[in-house]
């Protein structure tokens, strides 16, 4: 019944003493919330996805024969007559990772039982990933009108197209996602429907959206920056 | 324990993370913005990339927190992921050598 309390007495010990009596002794393994526990497994699941989109992309890279197109010019904005390469990517970063910030902070004020906090910061965060998503809606239709396709491209090596949409629209689905699911629990926060429950589904939803971010991260440096 | 833990945590903690992970971000652009090449953009690239990573997981999810008992549950399986980054890296470069082999005009 009380879920947001240790579960279990037992979880005592620290280190590896403690790991071999959670897993040996007659209990259940995991002293966390089962939500919680669940989620961990699901982004494991999604962690082997995207680590396999990003292993056939390098792949292909490697493989290409023809040279791979400019990447941080084709994502380079003129600002006031200046070019800056990679500038798109860079702002879009810069969203991600605060928006990251903003629902680190929303599941400190949850647990402390500050609604109104945890609700504010987490439409803030929400707001930040769909702008995240708009910016990316931009970078598609950029590159779809400039003759980029899953098939070719103006550039070079066709293999760009494919893994270019394959990768980056399978994260802006996790973006949008989690928009949404960030969306229905803030305003279940706000209704008040886990004053009994407690507050780990903030956690729970924000370990999710800290890992769109953290793929992010990965993407930036292995399809932006090589 | 993680929820004892994560109510304890003062909020200049998360911004302190955020404005780590914006200057490696920052760094990781300049590395790219000043066009530097070979095995250092590499080094460097991977090196932020690492530590950004780590700061997520380690304080924005709360791992280093958790009992050992899920860590490993979450980190060893992604050893099965590294090797087939190894696996794939031989592999690419094998397709390319072959290719050169036989598509190669002379």
């Amino acid at each position: 019944m009380k879920t947001a309390e240790p579960v279990n007495s037992d979880y005592t010990q620290p280190g590896v003493s403690g790991m071999v009596s959670d897993w040996g002794a007659d209990k259940q393994a995991f002293d966390v919330p089962w939500g919680k526990l669940m989620m961990w497994i699901f982004l494991l699941s999604d962690t082997f996805i995207f680590s396999i989109f990003l292993t056939g992309y390098m792949n292909v890279r490697l493989s290409a024969t023809e040279p791979w197109p400019p990447v941080s010019e084709i994502f380079a904005l003129t600002v006031g007559g200046v070019h800056l390469p990679l500038l798109l990517i860079a702002i879009m970063t810069f969203i991600l990772i605060t928006s990251s910030g903003t629902m680190a902070m929303a599941v400190n004020y949850a647990y402390r039982g500050d609604r109104r906090r945890t609700v504010i910061l987490m439409a803030i965060t929400a707001v930040l990933g769909a702008s995240f998503v708009g910016l990316q809606a931009f970078e598609w239709s950029k590159l779809i009108h400039e003759g980029v396709r899953p098939w070719g491209n103006p550039w070079g090596a066709a293999q760009f197209g494919s893994a270019f949409f394959m990768i980056t629209g399978f994260h802006g689905l996790h973006v949008s996602a989690g928009v949404i699911y960030l969306a229905i629990i803030a305003r279940k926060v706000k209704r008040g429907d886990y004053e009994k429950k407690g507050y780990a589904i903030v956690e729970i939803s924000g370990l999710y959206w800290h890992f769109v971010d953290l793929v992010w991260v990965f993407i930036f440096a292995f399809f932006y920056l090589w | 324990m993680s929820d004892t833990a994560s109510e304890q945590h003062p909020i200049g903690i998360y911004l302190k993370i955020w404005l780590l992970l914006f200057a490696l971000s920052a760094c990781s652009y300049m590395v790219d913005y000043f066009q530097l090449q070979g095995y250092l953009r590499w080094t460097l690239i991977i090196i932020f990339m690492l530590l950004k990573a780590g700061l997520i997981v380690a304080i924005f999810m709360h791992f280093q927190w958790e009992r050992l008992a899920l860590k490993y549950t979450l980190l060893l399986p992604t050893v099965a992921v590294m090797v087939l980054i190894a696996l794939m890296l031989i592999e690419g470069d094998y397709t390319f050598a072959t290719r050169h082999a036989f598509f190669d005009p002379g």
